[in-house]
């Protein structure tokens, strides 16, 4: 089967940024915790990559320290998403047009309904600023992403023949559910994963530029930004590097999720909010 | 090309249109919006930048030099016990609403600030007072309880600017002084108006008009200069842009000092902080130029005493505390932390102390102690730090002005308790004597350097960014103000 | 269909109940209180407590709670503690720079989305298709706070054409504040149109697969012509849903840009209020916005219902 494109293109950028995450638990090329003041803001040269900061950090390492807390917190984000969503939506659909259903429906307008940013904030003004709030913020907004998109995919499977065929063999919902409607979900929760994982990258440099993120000493590519604010104009690749690592990476994931997507199925509707 | 060549004559026009108007009016950028506009009724420093010398006015006013001149009283006699405070009044002298200002006003507002329900931020100032009486219109007599040196220059306070009864209602969105400009309009969120009050007392201003504008973030304020959007910030929030302005020849930049004393503050009564050598370890191990450099970007004079500098009997200690870590190490290790230890450092959120305590942290990881960073808002470093005194250390400037008497209340948030240094206070307070106090002076500030309360880091500046025609601003800022009465536009 | 409206409109309702519980619940446990932060550093115990006090700081949660809810159903929000007006007030203020501004970046996303997913689907495959698809992907990616960053960086500071932020007031002129509104507008917008292209494309590619489509086709009708008459109203269907999300997206969301601006709008009034524990606004202004989206979720599905029928009869 031909590889599509964007897969290829997408998962070679999206390695990229994994490697570099990965990588900098071994080895950065300066330590971001000494601070060296006198070195602010270099442009790029042999002996910083990238350059360095208004701290006099080398902005290679911050970005390798940043792809650490942005995919870990897309990826727990993601994780809840799913771990909460799934089950919700898998007894949605085997219960539908119950109660149950419909609440699990109303449950999601409702928190669809809240706005993301602004919950985000209440949760760190009441929790405190850090990186495990940012991931429960944005964990909370895909658990209903997750929820119905598994309802609307387990209520057309739930037509299918074979599995009218287990019902009338006398086989729970449960156990339906679990052994047959959720191994052919595996696809549709493989690329709407991926599509989540963008969008929480996105969501946690937001929630990092706005100072709600991961705190320092902890390296973040949002706050970066917000540092190199005032900056732009007297020392523009502090503020244009972290920037286009956003774009490369959340760029790379979507067109993982596309190719992935023409890959396993390209009948599959993705939801995309 | 025809598109762009109007465009280029359109905005020329406009500039020239824009100009020809700003002369004798002026917009300023300041960064915090007041929250109300009543000097008397809270504590925002905002109000009074906005307010202060320009709609109301006190009994007495600072002037930019931090001088203490008479204001709305135009002489006054003390006793010999120091005990009575007699205010000769001005004649003539009206509120915007066309309402007289005389003796009645005066003790009206000295009793509101000091009543048990005032809900005055500086109640301290008044609390000496005893009893206010109204000898005739204009002489007003004010009795305190113990001699006070101080207290003319606390009357110049913003706190303690004169109202009247009749506006009082609605001072708080309604503000009616007797300074030089009157309160026209204010647009919550963006602006407020002021303009020229012409039956002021005193010489008239050369603007005929000011608006204040609120500009919080740095990188807007910036952009906001650059685009000419404001003709001049007090307290431009971002030093790393100075450079740029002072090269262009449309700006200008001056760079003033303040009576902010930006420290970093150890909580005294928490372990281990209560150890003496463990405050001159970390005192060692901060490096100020450095953090003056990084945070904000060369402006602030190192200070090694809770003292401002330009004062005349500031002592420079900065040299009981240089940059040493290595001794630093030696004194943690002598104090029974050879392997350092961990503790919270409680940021609220100016720049001094956000990336300040960055490169502190940094510094202090350095010998071994781990500062665990909290960035806080400010309600909440009032809660946690201020109020519950849950910190190991936080960054704060102290901006009021004279204000080493912190270290003589135990109960202020570092909790410093030095019953000798307390004594000193108290006998200061009772001086009037300028020989005398400036020596007390000298002794109470060797006394909180050699006892390391704090880490004493820097004295706060003020850079101001204006237009280049723009004349009379205060290049200092002994107290918070934007003082428009002496500002004019050149030629 | 009478069922269905009502069905509908008891779950608005019981959306907007139980949203104003989770919002004063979570309101109420916020630490930090106002009179402390009111008086600043210096205040004293007794002096914060007479503020309190006047403030109804003291009064218990669930009498709080129903003097609220009540107060909103009569157009009183409260009375905010920092600036001691009507809240109502200084929504409204605000109204009128969030509600426009929202409006602005609906239009320009608008404008920006349609005719790019149109071109995309009637190009398909080809490199038209590509180079659309290419730039919305782009356009996906990029954060729109950063995007904001570069437009000031080379629209206000370098060639001056526009101001770098603020908003002058309605009151001096209509064109001035539409100009004021244009950088942010297209800050928000970007990111926005880009979603809203790929949702046309591909809603206008599934609508031409479709059977009537084909029987258009079989009919004689041009491949453009299929396309517009039948396609494309159909494919509005999928389309409205998404601008009415982004709608609420969009007024809730401009928080951040409205920081970047320094636009006195709603965004900026939360941010404000949640720093001074100013509660009654926040809780105010986040029901407003909550209020919002549940309304305009209820027009989209009644807009829905009324477009397409198999709706009405089945659930």
């Amino acid at each position: 089967m031909r590889m599509p494109r964007s897969l290829i293109i997408g998962a070679i950028l999206s390695l990229l940024v994994m490697a570099g995450a990965l990588l900098s638990f071994v080895w950065t090329p300066y330590d971001i915790e000494v601070l060296d003041v006198a070195g602010k803001l270099q442009t790029p040269s042999a002996a910083h990559w990238l350059g360095t900061d208004h701290f006099g950090r080398d902005i290679l390492s911050m970005i390798m320290m940043g792809a650490r807390t942005s995919i870990a917190v897309a990826l727990l984000a993601v994780g809840i998403g799913m771990a909460l969503g799934v089950p919700l939506g898998l007894w949605a659909a085997a219960r539908r047009g119950s109660l149950l259903d419909e609440v699990i429906m109303r449950g999601n307008d409702l928190v669809f309904a809240f706005p993301s940013l602004v919950i985000a904030i209440l949760i760190t003004a009441v929790f405190g600023a850090s990186a495990v709030n940012a991931i429960v913020a944005i964990g909370i907004f895909n658990i209903p992403v997750f929820a119905r998109l598994t309802r609307g995919a387990a209520l057309s499977l739930w037509e299918r023949d074979y599995i009218l065929a287990a019902r009338v063999a006398g086989n729970s919902a449960f156990r339906i559910s679990w052994e047959h409607v959720l191994p052919n979900l595996t696809n549709l929760l493989i690329v709407q994963g991926t599509i989540q994982f963008s969008l929480g990258i996105l969501a946690e440099a937001a929630l990092s530029y706005i100072g709600l993120g991961a705190q320092p000493p902890v390296a973040s590519w949002g706050r970066m930004l917000a540092d190199a604010q005032t900056l732009v104009s007297i020392a523009p690749h502090v503020a244009l590097v972290p920037g286009l690592t956003i774009v490369l990476s959340v760029l790379g994931l979507n067109l993982m999720g596309d190719g992935l997507r023409d890959l396993l199925d390209p009948r599959i509707r993705v939801a995309r909010s | 090309m025809t598109m762009s060549r109007t465009l280029m004559t359109a905005s020329a026009i406009a500039l020239l249109a824009g100009m020809a108007t700003a002369q004798d009016s002026v917009t300023v950028g300041i960064q915090l919006e007041p929250p109300n506009l009543d000097p008397t009724g809270g504590a925002a420093q905002a109000i009074d930048s906005v307010l202060y010398s320009n709609v109301f006015e006190g009994l007495t006013r600072f002037m930019a030099d931090g001088s203490v001149v008479p204001g709305l009283a135009e002489s006054w006699t003390i006793s010999d016990d120091g005990l009575v405070y007699t205010f000769s009044l001005r004649a003539g002298v009206t509120f915007h609403d066309g309402t007289t200002m005389d003796a009645e006003d005066v003790k009206f507002s000295l009793d509101r600030a000091r009543a048990e329900d005032s809900t005055n931020a500086q109640k301290g100032l008044f609390a000496g007072i005893t009893d206010v009486t109204v000898v005739d219109p204009l002489t007003v007599q004010v009795t305190l309880g113990a001699p006070n040196g101080m207290f003319l220059f606390n009357m110049a306070w913003g706190d303690a600017v004169i109202v009247a009864p009749e506006s009082i209602a609605d001072i708080a969105s309604n503000p009616v002084g007797t300074g030089a400009f009157s309160f026209a309009n204010w647009v919550q969120g963006d602006r407020i108006e002021l303009t020229r009050n012409d039956a002021y007392w005193g010489e008239a201003p050369a603007l005929a008009s000011a608006t204040f504008r609120f500009i919080a973030d740095p990188t807007a304020a910036f952009a906001a200069v650059m685009a000419e959007d404001v003709d001049v910030f007090v307290g431009f929030p971002a030093p790393e842009n100075l450079p740029q302005f002072e090269a262009d020849p449309r700006f200008q930049v001056l760079v003033g000092n303040t009576e902010g004393e930006t420290i970093l503050a150890m909580n005294n009564k928490m372990e281990p902080f209560d150890n003496i050598l463990v405050r001159q370890a970390v005192s060692l191990a901060i490096d100020r130029q450095a953090i003056i450099d990084g945070a904000m970007f060369g402006l602030g004079t190192p200070i090694g005493t809770h003292f401002a500098p330009h004062n005349p009997d500031y002592v420079d200690l900065t040299g009981n505390s240089p940059y040493d870590p290595d001794r630093a190490r030696a004194l943690l290790a002598e104090a029974g932390f050879p392997d350092g230890f961990a503790t919270t450092l409680k940021l609220p959120p100016p720049s001094y102390a956000r990336r300040g305590g960055e490169i502190i942290a940094s510094q202090l990881r350095a010998i071994g102690i781990e500062a665990e960073i909290s960035n806080l808002e400010w309600a909440q470093w009032l809660e946690e730090a201020f109020g519950a005194k849950d910190f190991g250390m936080t960054i704060v400037s102290h901006t009021e002005p004279m204000d080493i008497g912190i270290y003589a209340n135990p109960d202020y948030y570092f909790q410093y308790d030095n019953p000798a240094f307390q004594q000193l206070m108290t006998d200061l307070n009772l001086t009037t004597d300028p020989a005398m106090r400036s020596e007390m002076l000298k002794q109470a500030q060797t006394i909180i350097s050699e006892d390391y309360v704090n880490g004493y880091l820097f004295e706060l500046a003020v850079p101001t960014v204006a237009k280049a025609g723009l004349q009379g601003l205060w290049l200092n800022q002994p107290t918070a103000a934007v003082d428009l009465t002496g500002v004019s536009w050149a030629g | 269909m009478i069922r269905y409206v009502l069905a509908r409109f008891a779950s608005l309702i019981l959306s907007l109940i139980v949203a104003s519980l989770v919002i004063f619940a979570v309101i109420e446990i916020i630490p930090g209180d106002p009179a402390a932060f009111m008086l600043g550093v210096n205040a004293r115990p007794d002096t914060i407590a007479a503020l309190r006090t006047e403030m109804g700081l003291d009064a218990s949660v669930p009498a709080r709670y129903l003097s609220w809810v009540t107060g909103m159903m009569q157009g009183d929000f409260g009375q905010s503690y920092t600036y001691r007006t009507p809240v109502a007030g200084m929504i409204a203020d605000r109204v009128w720079v969030s509600l426009p501004l929202a409006l602005y970046a609906l239009i320009l996303s608008t404008l920006i989305a349609f005719p790019a997913g149109i071109y995309a689907a009637s190009r398909r495959g080809r490199p038209g298709d590509m180079a659309v698809m290419g730039a919305t992907q782009l356009g996906v990616a990029i954060p729109n706070f950063w995007f904001a960053m570069l437009l000031v960086l080379v629209f206000a500071i370098n060639l001056r054409w526009f101001s770098a932020g603020g908003f002058p007031g309605w009151d001096r002129g209509f064109w001035g504040g539409v100009k004021a509104l244009t950088l942010p507008a297209i800050a928000l917008a970007l990111p926005q149109a880009a979603i809203l292209a790929r949702v046309m494309r591909s809603s206008l590619l599934d609508m031409l697969g479709e059977d009537f489509v084909r029987t258009a086709r079989a009919k004689g009708l041009s491949r453009r012509q299929a396309l517009w008459r039948h396609a494309l109203r159909n494919a509005m269907i999928p389309v409205l849903t998404i601008i009415g999300l982004q709608f609420s997206f969009l007024l809730a969301g401009g928080i951040i840009i409205e920081q970047v601006f320094f636009l006195p709008g709603l965004g900026r009034l939360i941010f404000q209020a949640i720093s001074s524990r100013d509660l009654i606004v926040v809780e105010s202004v986040v029901m407003l916005l909550v209020f919002a989206v549940i309304v305009v979720n209820f027009a989209v599905d009644l807009a829905y219902a009324l477009v397409d029928p198999r709706l009405r009869t089945k659930q």
